[in-house]
C-alpha cells in the first residue's frame, strides 16, 4: 500500500490534478426568485478551545428554507459555507451510517442527517453538542472514553474451539435472527449522552450503546465466553446504574431498543 | 486516454515489485524540476510527527474543556420526567415516613401528642379546603409512586419496552394516579 500511495503522489503533486478550490456540495432546492423567503433561526452552541476562558455562548444563524435542504445537516453545511466558515461539526455519510453529526437538535440527540428541519419557521432551531461531553470545539463531543468504554467489553467474536467443518462458524436462522436489532448500532453514542444515568456515572457506568453491544456478543450462539462476559458485568456500576429511564429507547436515531438489551442484560445476569 | 493507463499501471506494477526504486529520494529529478523547485517533497506542517505524549495532550486540552448542557436543555419527555419523578416521591415518601416515625417515638419523651385520637382532633378541625389540599398533597405521589413502581416491574420482566408503549403507560400512570388522588382527597 505505501508503494501505492507514492504513486498517487506523483500525480497529486501537481497542482493541475488538484483543483484549488474544493466545493462541497450540498442539497439545496432551486426556487422561483418569486417566492417569498422562508427564514429560520438556527441557534447553535459555540465554543472556540483557542479563547478557552471565554464562556460558551449560543450564536444565531439565519437561513431562507427555501433555499436550504430538508435535513438539519443541510442548514449546518450551508452556515458553514454561506454564514460563517468558523462553525465546526463532524459529518460524513449524510445518509445515517457513519453516526459522525450525532447532536441534541431542539433538545434530542439525533442524527443531523436524519432529522428534518422543523418547517415552522416562527420558532428557532437550537443545537448543541451531545449532553454532558466535553466539548471539543463547537459541536464536536470528545468521544474518547465511550470508545475506551466499547473497547473494554471486548466487541468481537471469542472462542476457543474450531469450527466443525473447519471453514467458517455457523449459525442457525433463529440465532442469527436474535442479533437482528443489535448488529444494526451506529455507536453515534446518541442513547448514552441521552441517557441521565450516563450523565451522573459515565466513569464507571457502561452506558446504553456499549451495554447493548454487550448484548450482542451475549446473545451470539457462535461466541464461547458468555459467561468470562458476564463475570465482567457483574458488579453495581457497570450495568446496574441502569434505572430505566430509557431516553436510550427514544431517541436512537436507527430505532433500535437499548432499553429491551440492558432489561436482557440483567435477566441474564439474574439468572 | 489509453496511454495514460498503461502509464500509471507500468509505474504500479514498479511499484510493487520494486518499492525502492519509488521513493523520492531515490528517484532522479529531471533538470526541468531542478529548475523550477520542484525536486524538494514538501511537507505539510500538520502531518509531521507530535514527540508529545498524546494523552498528555488530551489530558492539557480536557482542563479547559466545558462540558455540554445536559438537563436544562434536553426535551422534557414523559420517558425521563416520570422517571426523576419517580425518584423524588420515593425519597419524600421514605423520608416523611421515617420522620414521622421517629417523631413518634420521641414523642412521649417531648411531651408531643401525636396519638391517633389527637391527630384526628387537629384535622377534623382544619378548613374543608385545607383538608382536600393536604389529603391530595400526601395522596399523590403514594398513587404515582405506586402505579410507576407497577410499570418498573413490567420492565424488569422484559415487557412493555417499546417506544409507543412506553409513551403510553406513562401518560396512563399519570392519569390513573391523579384520578386516584382526587378520589382519595374527596373521601
Amino acid at each position: 500500500m505505501a508503494s501505492l500511495r507514492t504513486t498517487s503522489r506523483l500525480f497529486a503533486a501537481r497542482p493541475m490534478f488538484r483543483p484549488a478550490t474544493f466545493a462541497r456540495s450540498y442539497a439545496t432546492v432551486d426556487t422561483n426568485s418569486s417566492e417569498q423567503p422562508k427564514m429560520k433561526t438556527f441557534k447553535i452552541y459555540r465554543w472556540n478551545p483557542d479563547q478557552p476562558s471565554e464562556k460558551p455562548q449560543m450564536q444565531s444563524y439565519d437561513l431562507d428554507l427555501n433555499k436550504t435542504g430538508p435535513m438539519m445537516l443541510d442548514a449546518l453545511i450551508r452556515i458553514k459555507n454561506e454564514l460563517d466558515p468558523t462553525l465546526t461539526f463532524r459529518r460524513s455519510c449524510r445518509e445515517g451510517i457513519c453516526g459522525s453529526c450525532a447532536m441534541n437538535i431542539d433538545g434530542v440527540n439525533t442524527l443531523a442527517c436524519l432529522c428534518r428541519i422543523p418547517t415552522e419557521t416562527s420558532q428557532e432551531s437550537r443545537i448543541y453538542p451531545l449532553p454532558h461531553t466535553y466539548v471539543v470545539k463547537d459541536l464536536v463531543p470528545d468521544l474518547t472514553h465511550f470508545y475506551k468504554q466499547y473497547k473494554s467489553i471486548k466487541p468481537y467474536l471469542q472462542r476457543d474451539t474450531p469450527s466443525p467443518d473447519g471453514l467458517e462458524y455457523r449459525q442457525s436462522p433463529e440465532d442469527r435472527k436474535k442479533l437482528d436489532g443489535l448488529y444494526e448500532c451506529i455507536l453515534c453514542a446518541c442513547c448514552s449522552t441521552s441517557c441521565p444515568s450516563y450523565w451522573w456515572n459515565s466513569e464507571e457506568y457502561l452506558g446504553p450503546a456499549i451495554l447493548l453491544q454487550s448484548y450482542r456478543w451475549l446473545a451470539d450462539s457462535r461466541d464461547e465466553k458468555t459467561a468470562e462476559r458476564k463475570q465482567a458485568l457483574d458488579n453495581s456500576m457497570s450495568v446496574y446504574r441502569c434505572h430505566t429511564i430509557l431516553n436510550c429507547t427514544r431517541t436512537c436515531p436507527k430505532g433500535l431498543n437499548p432499553g429491551r438489551a440492558i432489561a436482557e442484560v440483567k435477566k441474564m445476569l439474574a439468572t | 486516454m489509453f496511454s495514460q493507463k498503461v502509464a500509471q499501471q507500468s509505474l504500479r506494477r514498479l511499484a510493487v515489485q520494486q518499492p525502492a526504486a519509488m521513493r523520492w529520494s531515490m528517484m532522479r529529478a529531471s533538470p526541468v524540476a531542478v529548475a523550477l523547485g520542484k525536486n524538494v517533497q514538501t511537507r505539510p506542517v500538520t502531518s509531521s510527527p507530535n514527540t508529545e505524549d498524546p494523552t498528555q495532550i488530551l489530558a492539557k486540552q480536557r482542563l479547559n474543556r466545558p462540558v455540554a448542557p445536559h438537563l436544562a436543555i434536553y426535551k422534557p419527555q414523559i420517558g425521563w420526567v416520570a422517571s426523576s419523578l419517580h425518584r423524588i416521591t420515593g425519597v419524600a415518601l421514605s423520608g416523611s415516613l421515617y420522620l414521622w416515625a421517629t417523631a413518634y417515638l420521641v414523642s412521649p419523651a417531648l411531651g408531643w401528642h401525636l396519638e391517633s385520637a389527637s391527630m384526628v382532633a387537629a384535622f377534623g378541625a382544619l378548613p374543608l379546603v385545607a383538608k382536600v389540599l393536604l389529603k391530595a398533597t400526601m395522596a399523590l405521589p403514594f398513587t404515582f409512586h405506586c402505579m410507576n413502581g407497577v410499570r418498573h416491574l413490567m420492565w424488569d420482566l422484559g415487557r412493555g419496552l417499546t417506544n409507543p408503549t412506553i409513551i403510553k403507560s406513562g401518560w396512563t400512570v399519570v392519569g390513573l394516579s391523579v384520578a386516584s388522588a382526587l378520589t382519595l382527597a374527596f373521601i
